[in-house]
C-alpha cells in the first residue's frame, strides 16, 4: 500500500477525468422519502458534479456490478443433430466510486466464496478484475453496525481508498493502476499533520457508532437457539419478499433456469439472484419443501449471515450495513432479531431449573 | 399447418390453438400479436385454428383454448361450456379470466341498477361477473393485465416441448429491487408488490406506480403481516381495500381488518 494526500480540488479533477473516460458509477440521489431524507443509489455518472460525495448510504449495495441480478450464463445453438455452447466471460471495465468500507469488505467475502472455493466463478472474476473500486470513508449512520462485525475498516479489495481529512483526502493506494492514474495529478506524501488527522478521523468514525450488536459467541448461540420461538415470532412478520437479500452486499444466492428460445433453435441458461427467504428456495424434485415456514426460511438467512456455512469456512458474511433492516417493510432487522435471540439465551442461562421447553 | 418441427432429432408438434374473448377489453389477445421481434418465431409454434384478431379462418379442431375475459352473460356461459368440451388444455388467459379483473367492480352493484344506469329501458340479459374457474375446470392460468408476452412465449414453448409450465412463485418486490426502484412505501404509498406474483418485471413500480396486484397472489403470501405494516405506517386501510379489490385477485384471502 502507498499513501498519498490530495487536495479536494485536485481530487475532483482526478475523479472528473476518470469518469469522463470510463463507464462509471457513483452515489446519486434518486428520490426523497416521506421524512424528507434523500435516497441514494449507485448510478451512472459522467462528470464529478453528478456524484453525491456527502451521501449517507445507497439503498441497494454495489453487489450487482459483480453479480448482476440477471444474466445469461451461456447460450446453446442447435444445428441438425448437433449443438454448440457459447459462453462469454467478457466484462466491460467499470469504475465504482464511493463504496464504503463495509461494501468493500462484502466484496472480499464474495471473493472468498466465489473465487477461492473449488469452483471459482469466471464471470465474477472477470467483473472483479475489470473494476476499479474507489472507497470513501464516512461517519456512521445511526443504524450502521459494521463495527460490531469488524468491517468498519478495510485494508484490501479496493484500488483506492479515500479518508476525509478536512481539505484533503488521505489516499490509500492499493493498485498500480490507481498509482499511475494519480501520477498525472498533484499529490504529496503524508506529513505528520496528515497522519495525525487520519488518526483523528478514524477515532471520530470509531466513536461515532450508535448501534452495537453483541456478536460474541453468536455462532454458538445460533446453534443452541435452532428451535427458538424467536424464529416463529419474526417469521410471522416476514413477507417472503426477498428484498433483504436483493439489497444485501454479501448475499450471493441465485436460481438457474434453462429454456428453449422461442424458435426452438437454441437454448439459454440464465441466472437470477435469489433469496433464501423466497418460498421455493428449498424446494426439491417432487415438490418437497425443506423450509416450508416463514420462520424456517428467515432462520436460515440469519444462519448464513451470522454463523456462516461450511462453504465459506463458517465465517459470518454479514458486514453490518443494515441495508436489509432499512429495506424490510416488515421491520425485520439484524439488531432486533439478534438481541431477541440473545435474550432468549440469557434467560435460559440464569434459569435454575432446566430450560423451558421450546415449541 | 400441422407439420412437425424437428430439433436435435426430436419432433415437436405445433400447438393447435384457439383464442376466445369474453367480457374484457381484448388487450390480452392483442398481446399475442405484440413483440414483433419474435412474432414469426412465436407463430411458428402455433397452428392457429381460431383467433379472430389475426385470421378470419375458423376451425373447431383445437387442443388448446385461450380464454380471455370473465363471464357476465348467459350466452357466454354456454359458449364457455362448449369450448371446455373441445379443449384438451383450457387456459385462463389474463387477469379477467383468472380472477374476474376490473369487470368484477360490477358486482358491487345490483344488476337492475346497472341496467338502469348503462342501458336504461333496454332488455338486457346480464349476470354478475365470474372468473373462468367458477364455471369450468381451468388447466393453466396466465395472469396479467395485460399478460406479459414474454411469459406467454415461455409457456407456449413449454407446451410444445412438453416441459413443465412454471410461473414465478415469489412476489414482485424481487423484480422491483433488481431495478433499484425506490420502494413506494418510502414515498408513503401502498404497493401490493409484496403480495403479488412476479413475472411482469415490476413494470408498474419501476414506473413509480404502485402495484395493484393484477397478477394475483404470489405463493404463500402473508396477508396478516401486510395489513399490520400498512397500519403501522399509518396508511389508509380504505386505500388498501380498494387496491386489493381492483382486480378481485385477493378475494380468497381474509381481509384482516381488525
Ligand atoms: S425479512 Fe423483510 S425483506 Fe426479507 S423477505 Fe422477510 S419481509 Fe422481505
Ligand atoms: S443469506 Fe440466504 S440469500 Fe443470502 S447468501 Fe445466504 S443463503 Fe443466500
Ligand atoms: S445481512 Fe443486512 S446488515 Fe448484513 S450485510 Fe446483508 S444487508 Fe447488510
Ligand atoms: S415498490 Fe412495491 S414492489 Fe417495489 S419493493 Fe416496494 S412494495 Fe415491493
Ligand atoms: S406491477 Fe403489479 S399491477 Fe403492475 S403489471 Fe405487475 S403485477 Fe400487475
Amino acid at each position: 500500500m502507498i499513501y498519498k494526500v490530495i487536495s479536494k480540488k485536485e481530487f475532483a479533477g482526478f475523479i472528473d477525468a476518470l469518469v469522463q473516460s470510463n463507464r462509471s458509477f457513483g452515489p446519486r440521489q434518486v428520490a426523497t422519502d416521506l421524512r424528507g431524507d434523500a435516497i441514494y443509489q449507485f448510478q451512472p455518472v459522467h462528470s464529478v458534479d453528478e456524484i453525491a460525495f456527502d451521501y449517507s448510504a445507497t439503498a441497494s449495495s454495489a453487489k450487482h456490478f459483480f453479480l448482476p441480478f440477471q444474466e445469461e450464463l451461456s447460450h446453446f445453438h442447435f444445428h441438425g443433430n448437433d449443438w454448440e455452447q457459447q459462453i462469454s466471460y467478457e466484462a466491460n471495465p467499470v469504475v465504482l466510486i464511493g463504496l464504503r468500507a463495509c461494501d468493500i469488505s462484502a466484496l472480499n467475502i464474495l471473493d472468498d466464496v466465489l473465487l477461492n472455493g473449488h469452483f471459482p466463478s469466471p464471470g465474477y472474476l472477470a467483473r472483479r478484475k475489470n473494476s476499479f473500486v474507489i472507497g470513501m470513508d464516512h461517519l456512521p449512520l445511526a443504524d450502521c453496525f459494521c463495527k460490531s462485525m469488524n468491517h468498519h475498516t478495510v485494508t484490501t479489495g479496493f484500488n483506492l481508498f479515500c479518508s476525509d481529512i478536512g481539505d484533503h483526502y488521505y489516499l490509500s493506494i492499493n493498485s498500480s493502476k490507481a498509482f499511475s492514474f494519480l501520477r498525472e495529478f498533484e499529490t504529496r506524501d503524508p506529513n505528520d499533520d496528515d497522519n495525525c488527522m487520519l488518526v483523528e478521523r478514524r477515532k471520530v468514525i470509531q466513536n461515532g457508532f450508535q448501534t452495537d450488536i453483541d456478536v460474541t459467541a453468536l455462532p454458538t448461540i445460533l446453534d443452541i437457539e435452532f428451535d427458538s420461538p424467536v424464529w416463529e415470532k419474526w417469521g410471522n412478520k416476514c413477507l417472503n419478499c426477498g428484498t433483504c437479500a436483493m439489497v444485501c452486499p454479501s448475499c450471493y444466492c441465485y436460481a438457474l433456469t434453462e429454456s428453449f428460445t422461442t424458435n426452438l433453435k437454441g437454448a439459454s441458461r440464465e441466472k437470477k439472484l435469489y433469496s433464501c427467504n423466497l418460498v421455493d428456495f428449498a424446494v426439491v424434485a417432487g415438490g418437497h419443501n425443506f423450509r416450508p415456514k416463514n420462520g424456517d426460511r428467515l432462520k436460515y438467512r440469519y444462519y448464513h449471515q451470522h454463523r456462516g456455512f461450511a462453504e465459506n469456512a463458517s465465517q459470518q458474511i454479514c458486514v453490518g450495513c443494515n441495508r436489509c433492516g432499512r429495506a424490510c417493510l416488515a421491520g425485520i432487522n439484524p439488531k432486533d432479531v439478534i438481541n431477541d435471540l440473545r435474550m432468549e439465551k440469557e434467560s435460559c442461562m440464569i434459569c435454575v431449573s432446566s430450560s423451558p421447553r421450546k415449541i | 399447418m400441422g407439420e412437425k418441427i424437428t430439433q436435435q432429432g426430436v419432433p415437436f408438434e405445433r400447438l393447435k390453438i384457439a383464442s376466445f374473448d369474453f367480457t374484457c377489453c381484448e388487450g390480452c389477445q392483442l398481446q399475442l400479436t405484440n413483440r414483433e421481434s419474435s412474432l414469426p418465431d412465436f407463430l411458428g409454434l402455433l397452428d392457429v385454428r381460431n383467433f379472430r384478431e389475426i385470421s378470419s379462418e375458423r376451425h373447431d379442431d383445437y387442443d388448446i383454448a385461450l380464454i380471455e375475459g370473465s363471464i357476465s352473460r348467459p350466452d357466454e356461459v354456454e359458449r364457455l361450456l362448449k369450448i371446455r368440451k373441445q379443449a384438451k388444455i383450457l387456459v385462463a388467459f389474463g387477469t379477467c379470466a383468472c380472477f374476474g379483473g376490473v369487470n368484477n367492480l360490477k358486482n358491487n352493484h345490483s344488476i337492475q341498477n346497472l341496467i338502469d344506469e348503462v342501458y336504461p329501458g333496454m332488455a338486457i340479459e346480464t349476470l354478475p361477473v365470474r372468473k373462468i374457474s367458477d364455471l369450468v375446470k381451468v388447466d393453466l392460468s396466465i395472469p396479467g393485465c395485460p399478460v406479459d408476452k414474454g411469459e406467454v412465449e415461455r409457456v407456449m414453448v413449454s407446451l410444445v416441448t412438453g416441459s413443465r409450465v412454471t410461473l414465478p412463485k415469489y412476489p414482485v418486490c424481487v423484480e422491483c429491487k433488481a431495478q433499484l426502484t425506490t420502494c413506494l412505501f418510502e414515498l408513503g404509498e401502498i404497493c401490493l408488490g409484496p403480495l403479488t406474483r412476479a413475472g411482469c418485471n415490476a413494470i408498474c413500480t419501476s414506473g413509480n406506480t404502485p402495484c395493484l396486484g393484477c397478477r394475483g397472489p404470489a405463493e404463500e403470501i402473508n396477508m396478516a403481516a401486510f395489513f399490520e405494516l400498512v397500519k403501522e405506517r399509518g396508511l389508509s386501510l380504505d386505500d388498501l381495500h380498494e387496491k386489493l379489490a381492483c382486480y378481485n385477485a385477493f378475494e380468497p384471502f381474509p381481509s384482516h381488518e381488525a
